[in-house]
């Protein structure tokens, strides 16, 4: 017996079979432009994942974290300790990975712990301090005994090796070319589909409203009898597990990361992709990240070609341009769209629904 | 139900409530009158756990002490709290508030046919059932407050300044809901400045001055008090 879909399913899974097909060709099409535009494509599936991490935090919780990246942090050196030369450790990347994902939630739960009781900017100020503080120790950990390598950083770190295969070397699969970033592209995606279905269950279960309910007012979301204490813990932990898997797969992909990755601006980027798409929204979290990190690298591509072109010279710095768009965006954001640029779409309808009345 | 012994509570070195006993029979509705600063919201407060530190003496409901208990264990065992300024979840649904009220509960069917009640109680809630409770005027978050909290099925419910901030025909409305929440053998403690209006609703009233109790009896006797009259009713 066949089974008839309503006319919505086909479309549904039409769409989902279109951008499935998207996104594996997707690669292709882009080392057609450049192995760069690969590899900068996988560094925005990395700030996807730190943002769906912060979202958990942010907008979930409503928790404001300045300090995320110390997770990233976290993830990226237990990566790069556990396989370099460095202790000549070379542990494989899948045992690495929830070592590194568990370390992170360790440190989210040392950063929840004492700050339970802060909210909003007194809440920022000490996570921002947590953020420094992670660096800084990166930074001086080469003393008495050498862990961190200081501001030296680590380097030779093992790329991601796959039955054999290493993802950081070209290679011929199925007569198709293949090269490192691609394969790293293809494990993102698939690490990417799992953080995504796990931030849907989320959002949709029992803790996912208890941190709704805790954002909105925590006294009455204790007294409906939501146990804040645990469950803001929990938050901490979970948005920074997720960096610390999000910053073991960076190590592997660069192969080399000093504390300068690390540094507060990363965390305010991220902060921003977060509330530029829509917090507390997967997709709209998802959009912002995409377009946080594609925008600055086209902007490389063509400001400099232009100005060169313009004035046989170069006259601003990428650099600057980037974060004076970056302001004029927020601005503009706020002004136009302050709940993001993809809301919660229910939310929305019904915000502007009462608003009409 | 309820029964309080010596309740004292601290901020740092200074008392709010000094030790104050009453004992609160299961159905009742009981006023707590006072002016500002008398101590009514930190008694409160203390009731429902959400001061830390500073409060001494004994709470017991249902015969168990829970003054050691925290704040989220409060209503499993059947007390909760409407607090000051109502706290709906303003992002959230007005159904999505009143299911959080379940939070605790697993017995969907009976989930389902308090949500009616609930409705039933406030049908101007269930036509705004889809919007966001930040969107509601004053008294229907008052009331959505008081309906969340009812969808944790409690036997004892704490209410904190239930008119304040609202106008004088929202503040009639709320208590009507009120009253037909008492009628329904639900145990009220309602702290209130609106002495009349109180009162008028509780069965017993405690009159509470600079941290102490300093007149019981029963409503009737209450509103016709010279004192009470005088202080508390504007005469």
């Amino acid at each position: 017996m066949m089974m008839v879909l309503p006319p919505s399913r086909v479309k549904y899974f039409a769409g989902v079979a279109l951008v499935a097909t998207a996104l594996l060709v997707l690669p292709f099409a882009l080392s057609a432009a450049g192995t760069a535009w690969v590899r900068i494509t996988n560094l925005a599936i990395l700030f996807v994942f730190l943002s769906l991490g912060l979202n958990i935090v942010v907008g979930y919780a409503g928790l404001l974290d300045l300090g995320y990246v110390a997770f990233y942090a976290v993830g990226a050196y237990v990566y790069a300790l556990l396989a370099s030369p460095h202790f000549g450790m070379h542990l494989p990347f899948w045992v690495i990975l929830p070592i590194g994902a568990t370390l992170a939630g360790f440190f989210g739960v040392l950063l929840g712990a004492p700050t339970l009781k802060l909210r909003g900017d007194y809440l920022a100020i000490v996570t921002l301090g947590f953020g420094e503080i992670v660096r800084i120790f990166l930074n001086n950990l080469s003393q008495p005994i050498n862990i961190t390598n200081g501001p030296q950083g680590l380097a030779q770190i093992d790329p991601v090796r796959i039955g054999g295969m290493s993802l950081g070397q070209n290679g011929t699969l199925f007569g198709l070319n293949f090269s490192g970033p691609m394969k790293y592209y293809y494990l993102l995606l698939l690490l990417l589909l799992l953080v995504i279905v796990v931030n849907l269950r989320l959002q949709n279960s029992r803790i996912g409203r208890a941190w709704e309910a805790i954002r909105e007012d925590e006294m009455a979301a204790r007294a409906i009898g939501i146990n804040t204490t645990r469950l803001k813990l929990l938050a901490f932990a979970m948005g920074a597990s997720f960096g610390g898997v999000a910053g073991g797969m960076f190590s592997a992909i660069q192969g080399f990361i000093s504390p300068e990755s690390f540094v507060l601006t990363e965390s305010v980027m991220i902060l921003s992709m977060v509330v530029l798409g829509g917090m507390g929204n997967i997709w709209g979290v998802i959009a912002g990240a995409v377009l946080l990190s594609f925008v600055p690298e086209m902007l490389r591509y063509t400001v400099v070609p232009m100005q060169m072109a313009l004035f046989k010279r170069l006259l601003i710095e990428p650099e600057v341009i980037r974060m004076l768009l970056f302001g004029l965006a927020l601005v503009l954001m706020m002004r136009f769209r302050p709940a993001g640029l993809w809301p919660l779409r229910a939310r929305q309808r019904e915000f502007d629904k009462a608003v009409g009345e | 139900m309820l029964a309080v012994v010596n309740l004292q509570v601290h901020y740092g070195g200074i008392a709010a409530v000094k030790g104050i006993s009453f004992a609160i029979e299961k159905g009742e509705t009981v006023a707590f009158v006072g002016a500002n600063g008398a101590g009514k919201t930190s008694m409160l407060k203390a009731l429902s756990r959400l001061l830390p530190v500073g409060t001494k003496g004994s709470i017991r409901l249902s015969g168990e002490e829970i003054i050691a208990l925290p704040t989220h264990r409060l209503i499993h065992r059947g007390l909760a709290l409407v607090p000051e300024g109502r706290g709906v979840f303003a992002r959230l649904s007005v159904a999505e508030n009143l299911a959080m009220g379940a939070y605790i509960r697993k017995d969907k069917q009976e989930i389902a046919g308090d949500l009616e009640r609930v409705y039933a109680l406030m049908p101007h809630l269930k036509a705004r059932h889809r919007q966001l409770a930040g969107t509601l005027s004053g008294g229907e978050q008052q009331m959505l407050a008081l309906g969340r909290a009812l969808m944790g099925r409690p036997q004892l419910l704490l209410l904190d300044e239930p008119s304040m901030g609202l106008a004088p025909m929202m503040v009639h409305k709320v208590f009507e809901t009120i009253r037909a929440v008492a009628a329904q053998q639900v145990t009220i403690l309602l702290v209130e400045q609106n002495a009349k209006l109180a009162l008028e609703t509780a069965s017993r009233g405690y009159v509470m001055e600079s941290g102490r109790i300093t007149l019981t009896d029963s409503s009737t006797n209450l509103l016709a008090d010279p004192r009470v009259r005088q202080a508390y009713l504007g005469e």
